[in-house]
């Protein structure tokens, strides 16, 4: 594993008019971690996989992604400009995000959802993307729902569909934006053994905001906890679960284990 | 006689059967007008959606002024304007083309609301997953909004065929002989007014139900497949 981040926020400052969302946000996530954000809502974890993917710009800071800066580009003179939209389309292509509200595509089936990216935007062949994409419906347990549309499927498919769809982009870092969140009770298990799975067996990246604690703490290397756009502390799960040295983080997952 | 047809007054079903082939002429000529105006719509529609969603307000808020004067004036004062002063300034169109035109223009105000209430009832969820998988914005409009955006926009815009095929007898206005104004002919003529202004009617009965249905097919035609159209 290398030691050098792959994602990399520094002093990083985000803001919804004159709600002030990230507050000089510190955070590094190494190659082939998983790490867990957790914390109470409007305290800024969503946003920061929104901005990981492109789906928010930042109003200071650097964010940088493998090294390199994502909202900001070498101008002529070397000195960072603001990203161009081809820069932002080059570095997208190492992340992958998966929606707490699925976001497929509802007019495309379940195989299409999946190949359609591969196909347009990488270039496969359609051959070559429909084998990729089945292979991708056997690891998330759907390979008999290839041919059907996402409202024919329950909650919790739909989002193994999006997982299998985030995977066929082969991202190295891969967000999950509250992925059981719209889910009904009994579906949330599907879900997670998927995100589990994938956590065990590849070496991807794994950002995971999510409010299913005991799951975060079997999956994850790290969990942060987020509070008023700042990791208020952070740590293994064991550290932060057992015997959290903030009074804050002790209150939250109190709050939320009751 | 009237396009080298003769009436034959003998008895009202005479009358209406001799008279057929001359309203033939103007139903052509109504159809004529119908399709090529609800071409001109559906085209010129497009263009001001697309400007009146454009990013810088030099573009957006012209057309926005020009599609809300066009709809608040009425047909037949747009249709004296292009038939009786573009001359003044050299332009002289045929009637059946300022016609057209003229309706084409004033549907093109209403057709371009319909491209936009359906192109923003597809989400942002929708935009920002083909933004996470890197699609092209163009790609993301081609392939994620407009398929999903047809069958929404598809029923109204049937409304507004029928309801165009419905205005074409305004045209007669500038000269245009549409079924109408043909059949006016043949009453001012014959002074029996009742067999061709009633066939005209059911002339029209019969085109508006045809065209609905034929709206109605596509409709159920077109995938629309877990689309939420609500």
């Amino acid at each position: 594993m290398n030691d050098e981040p792959i994602i990399k926020f520094d002093k990083v400052i985000k803001r919804f008019g004159d709600l002030t969302v990230l507050r000089e946000l510190d955070f590094t996530v190494k190659k082939g971690e998983k790490v867990s954000i957790i914390g109470p809502s409007g305290s800024g974890k969503s946003t920061v996989l929104r901005i990981l993917m492109t789906l928010e710009g930042i109003d200071g800071g650097i964010v940088s992604v493998g090294g390199e800066p994502l909202w900001h580009e070498k101008g002529a003179d070397g000195a960072l400009v603001p990203a161009s939209e081809a820069h932002l389309h080059k570095m997208r292509a190492q992340l992958g995000m998966v929606f707490q509200q699925f976001n497929l595509f509802p007019h495309m089936t379940v195989l299409r959802n999946i190949t359609e990216a591969p196909v347009k935007v990488l270039g496969l062949s359609r051959k070559e993307a429909r084998e990729r994409g089945e292979e991708l419906l056997e690891l998330v347990g759907l390979a008999d729902q290839a041919g059907k549309y996402p409202h024919q499927l329950s909650g919790g498919q739909q989002q193994r569909v999006g997982i299998a769809r985030a995977l066929a982009m082969r991202p190295s870092i891969l967000l999950f934006d509250e992925p059981t969140s719209a889910l009904d009770p009994e579906l949330v298990g599907e879900v997670l053994n998927v995100i589990g799975k994938l956590a065990e067996e590849h070496d991807l990246t794994m950002l995971l905001v999510t409010h299913e604690m005991r799951f975060a703490r079997e999956v994850s290397d790290r969990v942060c906890f987020f509070d008023q756009g700042r990791i208020r502390e952070e740590g293994s799960p064991e550290e932060l679960f057992t015997d959290p040295s903030e009074e804050r983080t002790r209150e939250f997952l109190q709050a939320i284990l009751d | 006689m009237l396009f080298g047809y003769e009436w034959d007054l003998s008895s009202p079903l005479a009358f209406a059967i001799s008279i057929l082939p001359i309203l033939w002429i103007g139903l052509t000529v109504t159809i004529q007008a119908t399709v090529l105006g609800f071409l001109v719509a559906l085209g010129l529609g497009l263009v001001w959606a697309v400007l009146k969603a454009a990013p810088s307000r030099l573009i957006s808020w012209p057309a926005k002024v020009i599609t809300e004067f066009i709809r608040d004036t009425p047909l037949i004062v747009q249709l004296f304007f292009l038939y009786y002063v573009l001359p003044e300034y050299g332009i002289v169109l045929p009637a059946f083309l300022t016609g057209a035109l003229g309706l084409g223009i004033q549907y093109s105000a209403y057709t371009s609301e319909v491209y936009r209430a359906g192109i923003e009832a597809v989400g942002p969820d929708q935009r920002e997953a083909a933004r996470a998988l890197n699609f092209t914005p163009a790609h993301t409009f081609t392939h994620v909004v407009v398929p999903q955006a047809i069958p929404r926009i598809v029923p109204s815009m049937g409304n507004y065929l029928v309801s165009i095929m419905k205005d074409v007898p305004v045209l007669s206005v500038v000269t245009v002989l549409e079924v109408l104004n043909v059949a006016k002919i043949v009453g001012d003529r014959t002074f029996s007014y009742l067999v061709p202004l009633t066939m005209v009617g059911a002339l029209y009965l019969i085109m508006t139900l045809v065209a609905s249905a034929g709206v109605r097919l596509l409709d159920t035609w077109l995938p629309k497949q877990g689309i939420p159209l609500k």
